[in-house]
This record gives structure tokens, sequence and C-alpha cells, in this order.
């Protein structure tokens, strides 16, 4: 072979069409500011129309977020939506209920238990591992220092 | 020896390739080969309860349909040859276990059709078999679900990515009738030049199928009036052409890749081109076969490209393992 | 105001990851992974208040703002309960929001079927 790993590389990088990055922000800038301000949205008609404290129409605001994004999801339009919004959609905590909402759905054909339950997951778990180590140190550093 | 040149082997007696049957899924009934298809699936499940079943349905009824097509009974084939990019060849062995016709099941990802012809040829001028039938399929679904992610997960395809194309073909060679012949056929070695980026596969391979062309052009000598790879898209075509004009022996007037001829590539958002097993089998089947038949081209070169990673390999930091089988056939 | 500051800093998060995304050409998981660790110290360090003082839901929606709870728990458990609550205080505080995704995942898996992208 004439080329090695290192020219072919160039040739590779030449002749890969690039992702269209600019127009992809200004749709993760839509749909991502869309979602926030749903969730803002929510929270304050929680708060107003149901009386409920500001410490806690946050978090509920989060959960409907997620129940809205299990259904899309379910519904199969959520992946639709990705397509155009890119990060948009992966970023906010509909993001995160999409990756636990849709490899439960697609292994479901493997069964409830060793195909949904033990896929659920898949994506959302090393999330979940960073997630809760970092939780922990940054708790023993509070403790260190305080 | 029927060997010449470095890597070619010769068949000397006639090898027929007599029929072909093809089924497409609905994307690419919707793409420019859409009224050459025999047959057209819109379902993605098609009345199956897995897109796994789906698939080997697929190429069950590939092979079902050529044999009915040319009224051949299970006695009359003495072997069937085929292979698919699922785990264990999975879609291969279940329609093998219905067809209960003598089996081999081989693993050559998006080169099984190439292969599966190749080695169908052989065992035909060995004269260990009279008729052969070769087979392979792929589904959108099932491979992007053991490739790549979920399909109900959000996110953006890269533009390098290609599509998978929902489709079997099935191939049936005889030692006698007429027909177009296949006279070389050329298994190419592995090539690597490092590419790990599963979203680029048409790179990966693009080396491969240089090699294996180049080689086969030079073992034969043979001036083809078509050149076609199996799932470069664009990417990898445009690579294969820049590698031949550096040789100064472009092949760019007559070469095509059946990633880009399946689909349209402007209209039918698929990036790339199409890939997967069932890409080189359905166009072949469909499109390059009845061109030969019609006397549009006299001497075609097929060759299906394969990437032979696995998503094991691919999370274990490996990178992407390419092969090309050339297919030499005269009308 | 809460309104446009949301939608503007929201969509400015989502943009960062977008440029991530593009550059890096990794799968989504590496991203998620990124902002959950990033939030969890950018809160530690006091420095995602501000942003959520701002910001609103625009802060707190994104995956920046999960990270962020966690530090909030942990460190606010660690001062009550000491080292058993160091461990405890961020999965408590995020427990509602992980336990509605896998509830209503599994039930999103019961009640629909896997769709192609045909």
């Amino acid at each position: 072979m004439k080329y090695d790993k290192d020219s072919y590389k160039q040739v590779v990088d030449e002749y890969t069409p690039k992702n269209k990055m600019l127009k992809n922000c200004v749709w993760a800038f839509i749909f991502g500011g869309a979602i926030c301000l749903l969730g803002e949205i929510i929270k304050n008609v929680l708060m107003s129309g149901f009386n409920i404290a500001e410490q806690d129409a946050g978090p509920m605001s989060s959960v409907i977020l997620i129940a809205l994004s299990a259904l899309l999801t379910g519904l199969g339009w959520y992946d639709k939506l990705g397509k155009i919004g890119g990060a948009g959609t992966v970023v906010p905590i509909t993001g995160f209920a999409n990756s636990v909402v849709s490899p439960a759905l697609e292994y479901k054909r493997e069964g409830y238990i060793l195909g949904t339950a033990s896929n659920i997951f898949k994506l959302a778990g090393p999330v979940l591992v960073f997630g809760y180590f970092s939780s922990f140190i940054v708790g023993v550093l509070s403790l260190l220092f305080s | 020896m029927k060997k010449i040149g470095k890597q070619t082997f010769s068949i000397k007696d006639d090898v027929f390739v007599r029929s072909t049957f093809t089924i497409a899924g609905k994307k690419e009934g919707e793409g420019p080969l859409g009224k050459e298809f025999d047959m057209v699936v819109e379902d993605d499940l098609w009345g199956e309860k897995s897109w796994e079943k789906c698939e080997l349905k697929f190429q069950k009824e590939a092979v079902k349909n050529l044999m009915d097509k040319n009224n051949l009974m299970k006695e009359d084939i003495d072997l069937l040859i085929s292979g698919d990019l699922l785990n264990q060849i999975a879609s291969s062995s279940f329609a093998a276990r219905d067809l209960q016709l003598p089996y081999i099941g081989v693993y050559g990802a998006c080169s099984t059709m190439a292969l599966t012809l190749g080695l169908g040829s052989l065992i035909i001028d060995g004269g260990f078999a009279n008729n052969v039938i070769c087979a392979t399929s792929s589904h959108f679904c099932s491979a992007e679900r053991q490739y790549r992610l979920p399909l109900e997960m959000g996110g953006q395809r890269h533009m390098s990515a290609q599509w998978t194309v929902t489709g079997a073909g099935a191939v049936w060679l005889s030692n006698s009738g007429s027909g177009p012949r296949i006279k070389n056929v050329t298994f190419g070695k592995i090539q690597d030049l490092g590419v790990k980026d599963a979203n680029n596969m048409g790179a990966a391979m693009a080396p491969a199928a240089y090699d294996s062309l180049r080689q086969h052009l030079e073992d034969t000598g043979i001036d083809y009036d078509l050149i076609v790879t199996g799932d470069l898209g664009t990417v990898g075509k445009s690579i294969v052409n820049k590698m031949f004009n550096e040789d100064s022996s472009s092949i760019e007037k007559k070469y095509d890749d059946c990633g880009t001829i399946i689909y349209d590539i402007d209209k039918q958002d698929v990036h790339a081109g199409g890939s997967g097993c069932g890409c080189s089998a359905t166009v072949f089947g469909a499109f390059l076969y009845k061109k030969l038949l019609n006397r549009e081209i006299n001497r075609l070169l097929f060759t299906s490209t394969g990437a032979l990673h696995s998503p094991t390999s691919t999370l274990q930091g490996e990178s992407i393992p390419g092969i090309a089988h050339c297919i030499g056939i005269e009308m | 105001m809460n309104y446009l500051m949301s939608f503007i800093v929201g969509g400015i998060i989502c943009v960062i990851g977008q440029i991530i995304i593009d550059t890096f050409k990794k799968n989504n998981a590496y991203l998620l992974v990124l902002l959950v660790v990033a939030g969890t110290f950018l809160g530690y360090f006091g420095i995602y208040d501000k942003i959520i003082e701002i910001g609103y839901s625009g802060a707190t929606v994104p995956l920046l703002g999960f990270g962020h709870s966690l530090a909030e728990g942990a460190v606010e458990e660690a001062a009550s309960k000491g080292f058993i609550g160091a461990l405890s205080g961020g999965v408590v505080k995020t427990a509602p929001g992980v336990a509605a995704a896998l509830l209503f995942g599994y039930i999103a898996a019961v009640i629909f079927s896997p769709k192609g992208n045909k």
C-alpha cells in the first residue's frame, strides 16, 4: 500500500465532509432555549397556579419535562426533533430522559427483565456513575475545607 | 493451477449467473432503482415481531422466490452460501433453517455478495456442485441497533455516515445454461490504514477496494466496461478515484459505487450513501445483472467491500479493517 | 424577563454542547458525562449559582443543572451528617429526576413499541 496511516489520515480529512456546525448551532440554540423556556413556564404555572413553593416547583418541573420526553420518545418523535435540534435536544434534562427511554424501548423485544430493565441505563448509567462519583468528591472536599 | 498473477483465480469451466432475485425496503424502493427490484416491502417489520426476524424473512423470501421463479426444486440446489451483518450471522442461519438446503454460512460484512459469488464459482469450477445459490441481506434497524445507538435516541448523524440498506439479494449460479459468466475471482487482502471512525466507513474501506481492484486489473489485464464497488459511498468513492489517478491509470469514467447508485444522494437524506450487505446485493441483482443481460455492458468488475470490525473491537480502540473481493463477469 | 433569560442561557449551553459534538465526533454519552461532572464542580465552586441567578430554568434544565444539584445536595448533607451525608446527599437531592426517568422509561417501553427510522 502506498499510503501509511499518517499520510492516509490527511487524505481522509480532506475528503470527509464537515458537519455543518454553524447551522447545527443555530438549531441547538433554538431547541435548547425552547425546552428551557418550557421548563420555566411549567415552573411558574406550578408556583402561581398551584401554590407550590419554589424549591419544590423546580424539581417538579423537571419531572414533568422527563415525562414529556418519555412520551415523545415512545411515540417516536423525539429522535425526529433530535435530528434537527442536535445538542439542543441532548443537553437538557429531556435528553437524559431520552437516553433512558430509548434503550428501554429498543430492548423490549428481548424481554421486560433482561431486555428493557437491564438495558435501561445502557446510556444513562455512565452519567450516574460519574455524577454520583463527583458528587461524593465534592461532598468530601466540603468536609475538608469547611 | 487455475491461479493467474498474484491473487486471482481464473474460472476455467462455465459458471453462469443464471438468475437473481432482489427484495428492497421502503426507502430503497423510493430511490432511483425503485422499479428494478423484484419486490419492495414497505413495512419495516414485514409482519414479524422484531427487525431481526424481519431480516431473516427478507433473505429467506429472496431465496424462495429465486427458486420459484426458475422452477428449481430443493434437490436441484447443491449448496446455499450466505452471510449477513448480525452477530453469529443469525439471519442467514435462521433462513437456512427454514430453507433446508445444504448450507455454508460466511461472514464478510458488506463484502458478502462478492465473497459468496466467488466461493460459489470456485466450488462449481472444482466440479463439486452444479447449482449454487448465493444470498445475503441487511436491515437498517437491526444493523443500527447492533453497531450504533438505539433508534429512538435523539441526535444527528454525521455527514460522512452511511445508511444501511434494507434489502436482500439471492443469485443462482450454475454450470449449465446461458447468460453472463464469472471468469475471474480475486479475494482481497485486509487493508487497515488506521481509520477508527465508525461514522466514516467509506474511508475505512477505500484502501482495500483500491488494493483489490488494482491487483485484479494487473493480474487479468482485462479492460472492463464498468467497475463497481459495493458500499464506499461518496467519501470512499472519491478516495478510490484519487488513488487510481495518482497511478495515472484513471478509472473515473467507468467506475461507480453501489452506495451512490441505490439512493438519490441529494434528495434522500442518506448523507454519504448506502452501505450494508444488501447494498451491493440488491444493486447487483436488480441493476448490474440486467445491464449485462441487455448487453449494455459486456465486461463487469463487481467488487463488494466490507468493514470487518465488531462493536467490541471499536470500543477497545481498534481501527477498522477493510476488505474487498472482485468478481470479473463477462457476457 | 425570566422567560427571555431562560431561553438565552439554555440556548447558549446547548450551543456549547453542539460545538463539542461536532468537534470531537464522540458518542453523546461522553457529552452527557462531561456536562454532569462539569456541573458538579461548577456547583461546588459557587459559579453555577451565579449562572442560575441569571438564567433561571435556562441553567437548571440542562444537564449541568443536574450536576449542580448533585453538588448542592452533597455539600448540604455533608455539613449536617458528615461523611455519610457526603455519600448520600447528591443521590437524595437528584433522586426524583432519576426515579422519574426510570419509571416513565419503563412505562413507555411497556406501552409503545420501537419504531424504525423509515
